[in-house]
């Protein structure tokens, strides 16, 4: 009993970090491309000044980061819970992104938006009251 | 067939499939229990030394390659909500696959996330 309640709590857990990570990281990354402006390439110096200014881009840095603790936070839940828990549970981050556009961006979330979030998260709860682990684990 | 349809059917397909062969050659290496740092990128390294992950990475990067030329071709707002369709393929994909017992009261959360994404992804435009 304890060992399947530990199962679900570190379940839930990363599938958190990847709907937090995963959309933070690609928000990031925008952002950071559009600071660096268009990609006009001609010539190697051009590829060398652009490879620059991605690189040393501050939230370009910060958003891969944000996408490689998604991908191993994907890896690792992978380890131990079904395939089947894991990717629509993951659906959530839909929410979280139409939640921060909303409370930090002040942008307008359409109500059918707001249904979708609605539909996506009742989804997520009836999966997860399935059990995260179905098969025989090694 | 057009394009269109065979880079669509790509997406879902090859995006799919390169996720669970992923969750394949992570199942290959058993649940991790040790979340200090060190043992994570043990734990890492030891993935990268099996096929399915490579398997799975080639198969993520068509499928990637796939949405591109779909975007080029079609409205982020068709080529998107169609893409939906990856969390029914994954159930179906985890029960063949992977031999996951998919409940019925899975399939329901199943559906509704498809709903649910493509209602976002339409509400959004």
């Amino acid at each position: 009993m304890k060992a399947s309640s530990n199962l679900r709590s570190k379940t839930v857990l990363l599938i958190l970090s990847m709907v937090t990570f995963g959309p933070l990281g690609n928000t990031l990354l925008g952002k950071g491309m559009k600071q660096v402006g268009t990609i006009n390439i001609r010539t190697l110096p051009d590829l060398v000044h652009i490879a620059y200014r991605v690189f040393t881009s501050t939230t370009i840095w910060l958003g891969m980061i944000s996408l490689l603790m998604f991908f191993i936070s994907y890896m690792l839940v992978l380890s131990w819970a079904d395939y089947s828990y894991v990717q629509p549970s993951s659906a959530f981050a839909y929410g979280i992104v139409a939640l921060w556009g909303h409370f930090l961006l002040h942008e307008t979330v359409t109500p059918t938006r707001w249904l979708g979030v609605l539909v996506i998260g009742a989804g997520v709860f009836v999966v997860g009251y399935t059990h995260p682990r179905t098969t025989e684990h090694n | 067939m057009p394009w269109e349809v065979v880079l669509l059917v790509l997406i879902v397909i090859a995006g799919t499939s390169g996720e669970l062969c992923m969750s394949r050659a992570m199942k290959t290496i058993g649940e991790v229990k040790d979340f200090r740092p060190m043992s994570l990128l043990r734990v890492i390294v030891r993935a990268m030394q099996v096929g399915w992950m490579w398997i799975g990475f080639l198969l993520m990067i068509v499928a990637f390659l796939a949405l591109l030329g779909a975007l080029s071709m079609e409205n982020v707002s068709f080529v998107v909500p169609v893409t939906a369709i990856s969390y029914a393929a994954g159930a179906l994909g985890g029960k063949i696959f992977l031999g996951e017992r998919v409940s019925p009261q899975r399939w329901a959360g199943v559906a509704l996330v498809c709903l649910g994404v493509t209602l976002v992804i339409i509400g959004r435009n």
